[in-house]
């Protein structure tokens, strides 16, 4: 069994294409599973956030999934197509991986409007 | 871009945390840097519940006797001295940590305190729901928010420590989210990477917990400790697929509720093995080191469950019960397809701790003037094996007292120069999209070569020839760092994180091959049974660019 991720692509300033990946579907796994697996199998430059993998505690893998913004470690993989993209609100930095940081908290602070 | 503080802080978990928060008390000007979003990158915010501490609040106890345990768990290897620290200043920061509204469980007035395996009596405190270290997290990163001195900074992944006639002067680090390249001047730097456990297969790590400090503290001249003894935790979440849950959540399940634990055959079996530890009494009392020995030596013998680990089962105690104690879980397991009443679940030893690190002094320097360490990447204070609940601990009392040290070093240090930082910011400035192996898929192999043959159970043979394999993998990634695009590229991530892991991973199994004799943690099946002439630390460091080892006398005293 497959399922197919079609992922929006692309760095701040390119026009986004979508690409679509075809990884093994396990029963129970997550889109994070899945999006890891593309990454080791077909292409190491897929970019997207994740620190902890099971925990859902480092909140930082949220993203679109079939339009909802969701956390990709804790959303199931389905078989069949899903589509991702990066988080809308926030500036993109790479394929899925926004800036999500709070302010104070990043290298270079947004100036106050 | 250059930044200056006089302490840079690597890692903002409980360990950087802490120390931000006491060097900025003294009066230091502090940048937390961290490779992922501060407090949420590694350990701290994943743990999921003791936290040891003589209290004192459930039944009378004093530091003594936590320390009499820790020393028991260490068979013969704790620095004496870091272990005391860590029992006699926890009720110290714990208390202050409730100040500072973490939100310990409370009962009849009282801070709650669990018996956890291997301490005398109950002595671990908790955040109800599983929610321990988000809420330790939570709290020293809202303390940290108060001091004006404390930059703190995500994104921000530290690649090397700069040293300027052996005196550690900053640090050079990729911005991960832009890609630049920063340089930090700083006059004293603290390791609070964490742990390494993304060395294994099974683990319970997050991407961040590669073992960077361990490296870290290599090239910049520091000795490492006891590096042959990561712990493995034994009853990881194995099957079914469990997502949005951390793999050791099955342990405060048994604390609660005495879940079975049972082989292939629907036979409990760890009465077998507990005559093996002197210290435990037949209930649910070995240690980490016996527990994963069981399991394992089960698994071998044929009698474990389908997916190779051992059942766990909760179906003797009534649902009711079940839902009374982990409500919120249940429902969450729930999600996954999990119904505790009906259905066992199996669990497998799975990388979790290291007991290995910087070898400091009570000050927590290291042997490289200006260069400190703290938490899960210092050494010596578990020895052999650690009690569950003293990590937690150690990270917030280690990084306490490596926050003043490196404030005070801070008055005196000093004496950056980019010529100093030269090898690092060139060493990044040479990354090439370049043909050469998946680093993801490298990463993978790399954690197979680890849990094959540098696991829980070694041979000489497996360890030498993990040794051959780790070799194999450096000449596969070469000197010159992989990338791929722009910025936040996954490529030169993977790759930095390989020029860091095939370091530790070598150090790991050379230890571990030295060491003929089987201790805590390490177990050498060729050679069974402590012997005493071991009873020393074996000490790495870098030599002409190669790891070295000696030994030294235990006990931290020489
Ligand atoms: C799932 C899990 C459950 C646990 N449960 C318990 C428990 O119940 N009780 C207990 O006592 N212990 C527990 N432990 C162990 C304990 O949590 C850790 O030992 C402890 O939290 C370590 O704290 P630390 O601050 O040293 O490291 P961490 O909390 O791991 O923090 C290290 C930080 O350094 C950052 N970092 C790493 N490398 C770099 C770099 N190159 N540049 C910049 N930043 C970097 C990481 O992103 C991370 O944020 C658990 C561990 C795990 C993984
Ligand atoms: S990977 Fe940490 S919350 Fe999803």
């Amino acid at each position: 069994m497959k399922a197919t991720l079609a992922i929006k692509r692309g760095a701040a300033g390119e026009t986004p294409r979508v690409e679509k990946f075809e990884v093994e579907f396990e029963s129970g796994q997550s889109v994070l599973d899945a999006l890891r697996m593309a990454r080791r199998d077909l292409d190491p430059t897929l970019a997207f956030r994740f620190a902890c993998i099971n925990a859902n505690a480092c909140k930082e893998c949220m993203m679109l999934i079939d339009g909802e913004v969701e956390y990709a470690c804790k959303a199931k993989l389905r078989e069949g197509e899903t589509a991702l993209a990066p988080l809308p609100k926030k500036a993109l930095l790479r394929d899925l991986a926004t800036e999500i940081a709070p302010p104070e908290e990043r290298l270079f602070r947004p100036t106050k409007s | 871009m250059h930044l200056e503080s006089d302490v840079l802080v690597i890692g903002a978990g409980g360990a950087g945390m802490y120390a931000a928060i006491e060097a900025a008390r003294a009066g230091a000007s502090v940048l937390l840097a961290d490779r992922s979003l501060i407090g949420r990158g590694g350990a701290t915010v994943m743990a999921q519940m003791t936290v040891a501490v003589a209290l004192g609040e459930q039944t009378p106890d004093h530091w003594e006797h936590h320390l009499a345990d820790t020393l028991a768990a260490g068979r013969g290897l704790c620095d004496e001295r870091l272990a005391a620290i860590l029992c006699e200043e926890g009720p110290a920061r714990i208390r202050e940590m409730d100040a500072w509204k973490v939100g310990w469980a409370r009962e009849d007035g009282h801070i709650k305190q669990a018996h956890a395996p291997g301490h005398d009596r109950p002595r671990c405190v908790y955040v109800d729901f599983l929610a321990t270290g988000p809420a330790v997290s939570r709290t020293l990163r809202a303390q940290a928010h108060k001091f004006d001195g404390v930059r703190r900074v995500g994104d921000l992944m530290i690649v090397d420590i700069v040293t300027r006639d052996g005196v550690a002067v900053g640090a050079v680090a990729l911005h991960v989210s832009s890609g630049e390249t920063v340089t930090i001047a700083a006059k004293s730097v603290v390791i609070a990477t964490g742990g390494l456990t993304r060395l294994y297969r099974r683990n319970s790590a997050s991407l961040n917990m590669s073992g960077d400090g361990y490296a870290l503290a290599l090239r910049a001249g520091a000795e490492l400790v006891d590096m042959e003894f990561p712990q493995f935790f034994p009853i990881g979440h194995l099957a079914p697929r469990l997502v949005g849950m951390d793999p050791i959540m099955w342990d405060p399940f048994r604390y609660k509720l005495g879940g079975k634990l049972l082989n292939g055959e629907m036979r409990e079996f760890e009465a077998d093995y507990a005559a093996r530890d002197n210290r435990s009494d037949g209930a649910y009392v070995l240690t980490r080191d016996t527990a994963t020995y069981a399991i394992t030596k089960e698994a071998e013998a044929g009698r474990g469950s389908p997916a190779g680990g051992a059942w766990l089962s909760f179906m003797h105690i009534p649902p009711a019960e079940i839902r009374a104690a982990f409500g919120p879980v249940v429902d969450r397991l729930a999600e996954n397809g999990i119904d505790l009443a009906t259905t066992p679940i199996e669990v497998a030893p799975i990388a979790h701790y290291h007991m290995g690190g910087a070898r400091v002094t009570p000050d927590f320097a290291t042997n490289v003037p200006g260069l400190f360490a703290c938490g899960e990447a210092v050494g010596g204070a578990n020895g052999a094996n650690r009690l569950s609940g003293n990590a937690i601990t150690e990270a917030l009392v280690f990084g306490a007292r490596a926050g003043q040290s490196a404030a005070a070093r801070a008055k005196a240090g000093g004496g950056w120069s980019d010529a100093a930082a030269r090898g690092a910011v060139d060493l990044l400035a040479s990354a090439k999209r370049r043909a050469g192996p998946n680093p993801a898929a490298t990463i993978v192999r790399l954690q197979a070569v680890m849990a094959d043959k540098v696991g829980a159970f070694r041979t000489g043979e497996k360890l030498a020839a993990a040794l051959d394999d780790i070799d194999a993998i450096a000449r596969d990634i070469g000197a010159t760092p992989m990338r791929g695009e722009g910025p936040f590229d996954p490529v030169l991530l993977d790759w930095l994180d390989l020029r860091n892991m095939v370091l530790v991973a070598r150090v790991v199994a050379m230890a571990a091959l030295a060491r003929t004799e089987s201790r805590g943690a390490h177990q050498r099946e060729d050679f069974p049974g402590m012997d005493d002439n071991w009873t020393v630390n074996q000490i790495v460091e870098l030599k002409n660019g190669a790891p070295t080892l000696r030994v030294a006398a235990a006990g931290g005293r020489a």
